[in-house]
């Protein structure tokens, strides 16, 4: 098989673990505003504290991969989005010392559920920015980023931004129907379906603005016979709905979960499509923008063997730490 | 878009601090994972309670410590890209997979197992929960491996080959296994340790300041002590041999840090004090030891060590500062011999506990570790200028196409949430440490588990205390 498409697979395979992991955790502290009583938001937390970290490596993972198999698409396009990353970065480190810290402050306890929200909210608002800004084309002349400081800033990045957004509140809330129980969880299943509606909103409008963006999209998605493999994804999508609808009113703990990954899924499936490998820049091929076959070679090896035991024991770690997580259940003076 | 020297210059300030910065915590956890290892092992062999308080009582602090190595962490995986965009094309196909390793072998590892140490008291077995505890400090020396045979290759650079605008990685084994490794590993996690030894050891000496008698301060206190009365003659030989190295492949770096101008017959002085001028090409006020330099740098009396003069101008790192932040890692460096050496005589005299100027001694030490390990980096990364790749890629060519804005905005940013974040951070690892491991008598639960309140199962959350509170 071809080193540089293996690689692209593991990369992308890297993004959607991050998403599906780290989305649910960003997703709690999204929701903090509409849960203002404060062992409410000690349950939330609580529910992700032991796996927080490593969902977070995950994020870690997809730049070292990208800077090992694609140097040149690494130096590219983290320069070109040089401000939402550092952005995210910067909202990053608010989110994880205010998700430890928060715990024992009181008189500054307020200001840490503030910096857990901003944090979680920005940093999910600037990853999706840089993907809406990635779908638009980044410039590049010579193998280095051609464009503007602020290229980045589009009306299309800004909708792509609130999307993610949308995406990881949902995945949040259902996370948490899964892993509470009694009022709190009664309260969840009251804002999932809102949560739903917003996120088919934001998956039509996607779905009719990128291939607007740009020509090439356009043409993958409509002059190919792509299109036809592509008509099932819409279905999906309403399918999904339709059994999200019905797991809330029968009150499923884990469907609801299971249908919030099936969206994710579903978006990433007609991402993928958008900038599958003819051209991964505007002009720039995959293959142009490959690592040596010695440096491909070499990590591939490693990530043949590790990545399948890193599966293994994170399953382990989520395994350790199942079940409910309960009011005042860590409550003891 | 074509970037500055101003962009260049802020850049290299970014780097500089965030790297700084975030060294600190990874270089304290390291050294503590491997002391908690010792601890829980202890603990699962002897059986004696102490082992147990002060294996708690660490996690906390290595929890913490951690918790800002990760988050400060992303920031430079994420770095080479914004602000190194040069770099990471160029260099990319070996860094790059070096990188992607120490993810794929530590930063999972650690990740993966730290929430059943910090929370699986009692929800694994003895044995698994020491396994884990385990795997946390493995992976903590892996880390070092991977970061550092990155590093090492960017000093001394093997096994490649140039083509087009990249290099083309030919023998891996050359790549990791590049002459200057062997000796940056050892330095570099002997430091760790040394670091960790000298918190442990001042922290003892607070609570011994304070009155505090018990077994589980004097324990850690003792073997603190005990750890660096070897480690630190051993750190000054590795020392010594790192700079034998460093003068055979970077002699411009030795001849920065001895402040040295003229190629000298017949055996070269070291200067113990001085003010190199780089514009003048003389080393000011300079007061040396005739054949000194010789002796340490050669092992013979009349050695020969290049001067700056024979280096082009454009090709000469800064002497000011490689000179000075050498003098204060060695001079630290002695004084850290010295004082477990006294530790040492105190203890078979039987007045380890009891001297109070000894213990004084010991807590002002507490911070040094960090100092130390910070001035040796300056001095190596500072060393290498103005290559960032010795010998083939100058820093000047390695910077992003941003804007001096863009990086003078970032900077900003970056230096106002370190400084309150981390500064938070800090001040609440002080707190931890000021507490204490818990008294003899008072039970212990296991953290996270029954004594930490109505609060997030993280590691701050483990300790019975507020931020704010007493």
């Amino acid at each position: 098989m071809d080193l540089t498409l293996a690689w692209a697979a593991i990369i992308a395979l890297g993004l959607l673990m991050y998403v599906v992991l780290d989305g649910f955790d960003l997703g709690i502290g999204i929701l903090f505003p509409l849960f203002p009583d404060e062992h409410d938001r000690d349950v939330m937390m609580n529910t992700v504290a032991p796996v927080w970290d490593g969902n977070e490596t995950w994020l870690v993972l997809g730049g070292a991969g990208l800077f090992a198999a694609f140097p040149m698409l690494y130096s590219t396009v983290l320069s070109a989005l040089y401000l939402p990353l550092v952005l995210m970065l910067v909202c990053l480190i608010f989110r994880g010392v205010s998700f430890e810290i928060r715990a024992k402050a009181s008189r500054t306890k307020h200001l840490w559920d503030l910096a857990f929200i901003g944090g979680s909210a920005g940093a999910t608002f600037f990853q999706g920015v840089a993907l809406g800004a990635f779908l638009d084309g980044i410039p590049v002349a010579d193998g280095r980023f051609s464009g503007e400081a602020f290229g980045w800033f589009t009306p299309f990045s800004m909708f792509t931004g609130v999307a993610l957004v949308v995406t990881y509140a949902l995945l949040g809330c259902c996370w948490l129907i899964a892993k509470t129980e009694g009022d709190l969880q009664r309260r969840f299943y009251r804002i999932v379906w809102p949560l739903t509606v917003l996120q088919l909103a934001t998956i039509a409008v996607v779905s009719i603005w990128t291939p607007f963006q740009d020509q090439g999209i356009a043409m993958r998605w409509f002059d190919s016979p792509l299109f036809y493999r592509l008509l099932p994804v819409p279905v999906l999508v309403v399918a999904c709905a339709w059994v999200m609808r019905r797991s809330i009113r029968s009150r499923h703990e884990r469907r609801p979960f299971a249908m919030a990954l099936g969206f994710v899924l579903l978006g990433f499936a007609g991402l993928v499509v958008s900038i599958s490998p003819h051209d991964v820049l505007p002009g720039v091929s995959l293959w142009d923008a490959a690592a040596p076959r010695s440096s491909q070679l070499f990590t591939i090896v490693g990530a043949a063997v590790i990545l399948p035991v890193i599966v293994a024991y994170t399953t382990l770690g989520y395994w350790v730490f199942r079940g409910k997580v309960r009011h005042g259940e860590h409550h003891y003076h | 878009m074509q970037s500055t020297q101003e962009a260049l210059d802020l850049a290299r300030i970014q780097f500089a601090f965030t790297v700084s910065f975030h060294i600190i915590f990874p270089a304290l956890s390291i050294g503590l994972a491997s002391f908690i290892a010792v601890l829980e092992g202890a603990w699962l062999k002897t059986g004696k309670p102490v082992y147990k308080e002060l294996c708690l009582f660490w996690s906390k602090i290595f929890a913490v410590a951690f918790g800002m190595g990760v988050v400060s962490g992303v920031v430079m995986s994420y770095e080479f890209g914004t602000n190194w965009g040069g770099f990471s094309s160029f260099a990319g196909p070996v860094t790059g997979p070096l990188l992607a390793y120490e993810v794929m072998t530590a930063f999972f590892l650690e990740a993966g197992f730290l929430g059943i140490m910090l929370f699986g008291w009692n929800k694994v077995g003895r044995k698994a929960h020491f396994g884990a505890t385990l795997m946390v400090a493995i992976g903590t020396i892996i880390s070092t491996f991977w970061i550092l045979a990155s590093n090492s290759w960017m000093q001394t650079p093997q096994g490649y080959r140039i083509e087009g605008d990249h290099v083309v990685p030919v023998d891996w084994f050359a790549i990791i296994f590049n002459p200057s490794f062997p000796y940056r590993l050892a330095h570099m996690t002997i430091a760790a340790f040394i670091v960790a030894g000298l918190v442990v050891a001042a922290t003892g000496a607070w609570h011994l300041l304070k009155g505090r008698r018990d077994p589980a301060i004097k324990k850690m206190f003792s073997m603190a002590l005990w750890l660096l009365l070897v480690l630190t003659p051993v750190q000054a030989i590795v020392g010594d041999a790192h700079g034998i190295n460093t003068r055979e492949h970077q002699p411009a770096k030795i001849a920065a840090i001895e402040g040295l101008w003229d190629t000298e017959q017949g055996g070269t002085a070291l200067n113990l004090f001085g003010i190199p001028d780089m514009e003048a090409e003389t080393t000011k006020y300079a007061v040396s030891i005739p054949h000194l330099g010789s002796l340490i740098l050669t092992h013979s009396w009349d050695g020969e060590i290049r001067g700056l003069k024979s280096f082009p101008k454009e090709d000469r790192p800064n002497s000011t500062v490689v000179f000075w932040s050498f003098r204060i890692m060695a001079g630290l460096g002695v004084l850290m011999i010295a004082m477990s050496a006294a530790a040492w005589l105190l203890r078979r005299r039987g007045r380890l506990y009891e001297s109070r100027g000894f213990l004084r001694f010991v807590l002002a030490m507490g911070p040094t570790g960090f100092i130390t390990l910070l001035a040796g980096w300056v001095t190596t990364e500072a060393g290498r200028q103005p290559w960032v790749v010795y010998g083939v890629m100058r820093t000047a060519d390695a910077v992003s196409p941003v804007t001096a804005q863009q990086v003078g905005v970032s900077l900003l940013v970056f230096v106002i949430v370190y400084t309150l974040v981390f500064g938070t951070g800090i001040y609440y690892l002080l707190k931890l440490l000021k507490h204490g491991p818990a008294l003899p008598g008072t039970t212990t639960h296991a953290p996270g588990i029954d004594d930490a309140g109505h609060t997030a199962r993280r590691p701050l959350s483990a300790v019975n205390q507020s931020i704010e509170g007493a």
